[in-house]
């Protein structure tokens, strides 16, 4: 089992490669061999899922393993937490690229998409799974300098100055992030996130490792646009190819930016105070804002890309919310219940805004227009599209047969557990913006018939398109069943179970 | 102490061109020395007064080397900033056969 998860990697790298050559000499190739990667890799992680359980899985790169108990070598390992975020990316990641059949032809190059395809899903496994500071680094730029090749793909005027915006804003992230692990090694000497929590627990010089978790915030909240560093999330995921936007929104600014953000603050730093309610402040005032901002976007992509700032918020306010009830120590199931939410919510927001954005694209593909005034009644025209859109718009805002209800549910009981009344307050405020501006969407793509007339000659997209649709709508209602105590008994718990013991992590891995 | 504060200083001066700049290619060249003052501050983290390579050989006395870690990882991290560099090049040129110009005040289809 341990030697699969190098292949988790070394599988997408090569083919993205081998796409980049032979897609080029034998017609269709990377129509079946991108595809085929990602299959492989599907099989893969359920396999490594199924097998799991509550244990976790380690590998030595090169065999560099434990020398006289300090870890010399990069480790790569994948517990209960990472695996459902492989699941996640490797899921949607296949999901898309079946979508992008029909959806890619329009452009030139369809090799090159395939290849940088390929090579974001590498990197964002390679972050998933690397136990090593630096290690993370590089696999977080590989798949952030292929996602901005990617946002680019139209080399249209408004895809080239996303591109660029997006570009600075993430090469300044990884500025800070780079000092900030350069600080980090300065005072610890060495790299290995289980060994620098040894080295934390032995002695800790709070003012300074404050500065350093500052940088961290600032960087990584650039990769995942937390409010204040939003600037480029809503050009980028706006102006990309669709499947790229569900990509984006979906998993990559999860895989790179949250992920990372609640590993390293769980299983990495001790604990502290003040961290924790900057996260969770970040995390209320981007739910906020970013709703704010949706509601008053005609365009629907820029609409869907606020939407995700604001869910995303969520999210990071459940972990913060998390982080203070386990400080403050006497209220432990709330404190599972907030990140148990959290972690719900995430793969729920994976799942339903993947779907939006294909939606979105499919609209998109039939009518070249993505301003909400200048559809109308596409739901006889599009039925597919119509009630898959229907379905991930009542999941998004929190209407009962469907997953965004139940996670966001969990986190304000756990906020109401936690007496944090004003945030609960907020969730629910902000639930109720969302359900407006999805109601807005569904209105004047949908419904609004006076503007239909025009449109008498709108088809239902091909085949992958829809299939994709109704997949991921499929798997909006059955991730529900995780709400069910022994099915998330089963799946969540392993997950919450790794962050909630913070020591665990790097004792299993050092072996003391 | 004065090297690290000229490393500050470096950073300041990239940070100050990347914020006040309006031309594209200005824009990439603050992006780059702000970079190059990040990798100054990683070497300096590795070095040891009066420290040698570290190369170790039996037959000298000396015993003091440098971190070779932070070398390691400066060297990766010139490299990420290559490629990003190249890309961002790249991004630039076709958007001055676009819009005909490098002035960023120009270039606002975004926004909102």
């Amino acid at each position: 089992m341990d030697a699969l998860i190098p292949l988790f990697i070394v599988i997408p790298l090569i083919s993205a490669f081998l796409i980049m050559i032979l897609g080029k000499l034998v017609k269709g190739f990377h129509r079946y061999f991108a595809p085929l990667t990602l299959l492989v890799l599907l099989a893969m992680t359920i396999i490594v899922f199924a097998n799991l359980g509550g244990s976790s899985l380690q590998y030595t790169v090169g065999g560099w393993g434990l020398e006289k108990g300090i870890p010399v070598g990069i480790f790569m390992v994948l517990d209960a937490f990472s695996v459902l975020m492989l699941c996640i990316i490797n899921l949607l990641g296949f999901i898309a690229l079946f979508y992008s059949f029909s959806y890619i032809a329009k452009y030139t190059a369809e090799s090159n998409y395939y290849s940088l395809f390929c090579l974001i899903i590498a990197g964002m496994n390679g972050v998933v799974l690397s136990g090593d500071l630096f290690n993370l680094c590089v696999f977080l730029e590989v798949s952030v300098i292929a996602s901005y090749a990617l946002v680019a793909f139209g080399v249209g005027k408004t895809e080239l100055e996303a591109s660029y915006k997006y570009q600075i804003l993430g090469s300044l992230g990884f500025m800070l992030i780079l000092l900030a692990v350069g600080l980090i090694y300065w005072k610890t000497k060495t790299l290995n996130i289980a060994d620098i929590r040894q080295v934390f627990e032995a002695g800790y010089s709070k003012p300074y490792y404050i500065f350093v978790q500052v940088l961290l915030i600032a960087g990584f909240g650039l990769k995942a646009a937390i409010i204040p560093f939003h600037a480029w999330l809503p050009d980028a995921h706006s102006s990309a190819p669709s499947p790229i936007s569900a990509m984006l929104s979906g998993v990559l600014i999860k895989a790179v930016g949250i992920y990372v953000i609640i590993r390293l603050f769980f299983n990495m730093f001790v604990f502290s105070y003040e961290i924790a309610l900057v996260l969770t402040s970040l995390g209320a005032i981007s739910m906020v804002v970013g709703s704010l901002l949706a509601i008053v976007q005609w365009d629907l992509k820029r609409l869907l890309a606020y939407s995700s700032i604001s869910q995303i918020g969520y999210v990071l306010m459940a972990f913060g919310m998390g982080i203070l009830l386990l400080l403050r120590g006497n209220n432990e199931a709330a404190a599972v219940l907030a990140i148990g939410g959290g972690i719900y919510h995430m793969i729920n927001h994976a799942v339903f805004k993947g779907l939006l954005f294909l939606n979105a694209g499919s609209i998109e593909h039939r009518l070249d227009t993505r301003n909400l005034k200048e559809m109308g009644g596409l739901s006889t025209a599009m039925p597919i599209t119509s009630t898959t859109s229907f379905m991930g718009s009542m999941s998004i805002s929190g209407i009962p047969p469907f997953n965004g209800f139940f996670s966001k549910l969990i986190i304000i009981v756990a906020a109401i557990n936690g007496k944090f009344y004003l945030l609960a307050t907020l969730a629910v405020v902000v639930s109720i913006i969302t359900l407006a501006y999805f109601l807005k969407f569904q209105r004047f793509a949908f419904f609004n018939k006076s503007a239909g007339e025009a449109l008498s000659k709108i088809r239902e997209v091909p085949f992958p398109m829809s299939f994709s649709m109704i997949v991921l709508a499929t798997l909006c209602l059955a991730l529900s069943l995780l709400a069910i105590p022994s099915v998330s008994e089963l799946i969540l718990r392993p997950a919450i179970d790794v962050l909630m013991q913070s020591d665990l992590y790097s004792t299993t891995i050092i072996g003391i | 102490m004065t090297v690290y504060l000229l490393c500050f200083v470096l950073f300041l001066v990239g940070l100050y061109g990347l914020i006040t700049r309006r031309n594209l290619i200005k824009i990439i060249i603050s992006k780059s020395i702000t970079e190059f003052s990040v990798f100054l501050i990683l070497v300096l983290i590795g070095y040891i007064d009066q420290g040698l390579a570290p190369i170790v050989d039996p037959g000298t006395s000396h015993q003091v080397y440098v971190d070779p870690l932070p070398q390691a990882m400066v060297l990766t991290a010139i490299v990420i900033g290559l490629a990003t560099t190249a890309m961002l090049m790249a991004i630039a040129i076709r958007l001055y056969r676009k819009y005909k110009t490098f002035d960023i005040r120009e270039i606002k289809n975004l926004r909102g």
